[in-house]
């Protein structure tokens, strides 16, 4: 099908909040015709990991991110823990203890896991690369990643990307 | 309304919903109606944005008390 609209996504991200948009975009293209792939590469080569539980979010650093517990009363859960940098980089844990909170976060809130995503991404037959170079570079084996994945360099994915409608860096 | 199928994708997120509709719609036949249930605000201009995109035609949408109700007919 020539005619057939094209997606290809660039996945550099390694966290569990930035794994989310390449699947959910890659899904909802397979779901509305699109043929998608998605080119893992750098830090996003974590997505395809067999063992997702690598995928942490971080608050340190990032203002953007509300700091809110997943439990409790109404008012409990609305509050906003503004925790200093030099506070959450001293405590041991911080990030293991906000990726549960989030995780928690995500569940409460009817949004589907990454490794759901993921599924639902290859059973509709979205196409998943990785990069040889990185997955070398990292000290990564094949085996430590998901069935299914191409392994090639960035001239593949040009083969891809010069053909698609919409191609996206994440 | 009547309905072949129903999907009820009530406290699912984006894009949940979309997804499960798309694999709903698979399983019925071409003319026939899938009915969604959703609690999703967002998924008013998506199932819009599906329909639109997909060529399956949206027959209504209606919203009661923070639920949405969709019927799609297959394409």
């Amino acid at each position: 099908m020539d005619d057939q609209k094209k997606l290809t996504i660039i996945a550099t991200k390694g966290t569990l909040d930035w794994a989310y948009p390449p699947f959910i975009l890659a899904s909802t293209a397979a779901a509305l015709g699109y043929e998608a792939t998605i080119f893992f590469t750098f830090y996003g080569l974590q997505c395809v990991r067999k063992d997702l539980s690598c995928l942490k979010v971080s608050p340190l650093g990032n203002p953007g991110m509300p700091m809110k517990m997943p439990f409790g009363p109404k008012w409990f859960r609305g509050i906003n823990w503004n925790i200093p940098n030099i506070i959450q980089a001293s405590i041991p844990g911080y990030e293991s203890l906000a990726t549960t909170l989030m995780k928690k976060t995500i569940a409460n809130n009817g949004v589907a896991s990454i490794a759901e995503l993921r599924e639902l991404c290859q059973e509709a037959e979205v196409k998943f690369l990785a990069c040889q170079m990185t997955v070398e570079l990292f000290g990564f084996e094949h085996s430590d990643f998901i069935d299914g994945i191409e392994y090639v360099g960035a001239a593949t994915y040009f083969e891809y990307g010069g053909e698609a409608d919409i191609s996206l860096f994440i | 309304m009547n309905a072949d199928k129903e999907l009820d994708a009530r406290g699912l997120n984006c894009p949940l919903p979309i997804l499960r509709a798309k694999k709903a719609l698979a399983e019925i036949g071409s003319g026939q109606v899938l009915k969604i249930l959703s609690t999703d605000p967002g998924s008013v201009k998506d199932f819009q944005a599906f329909a639109k995109q997909t060529g399956n035609e949206l027959m209504s949408s209606t919203e009661a008390g923070g639920e949405y109700t969709f019927f799609m007919k297959k394409k």
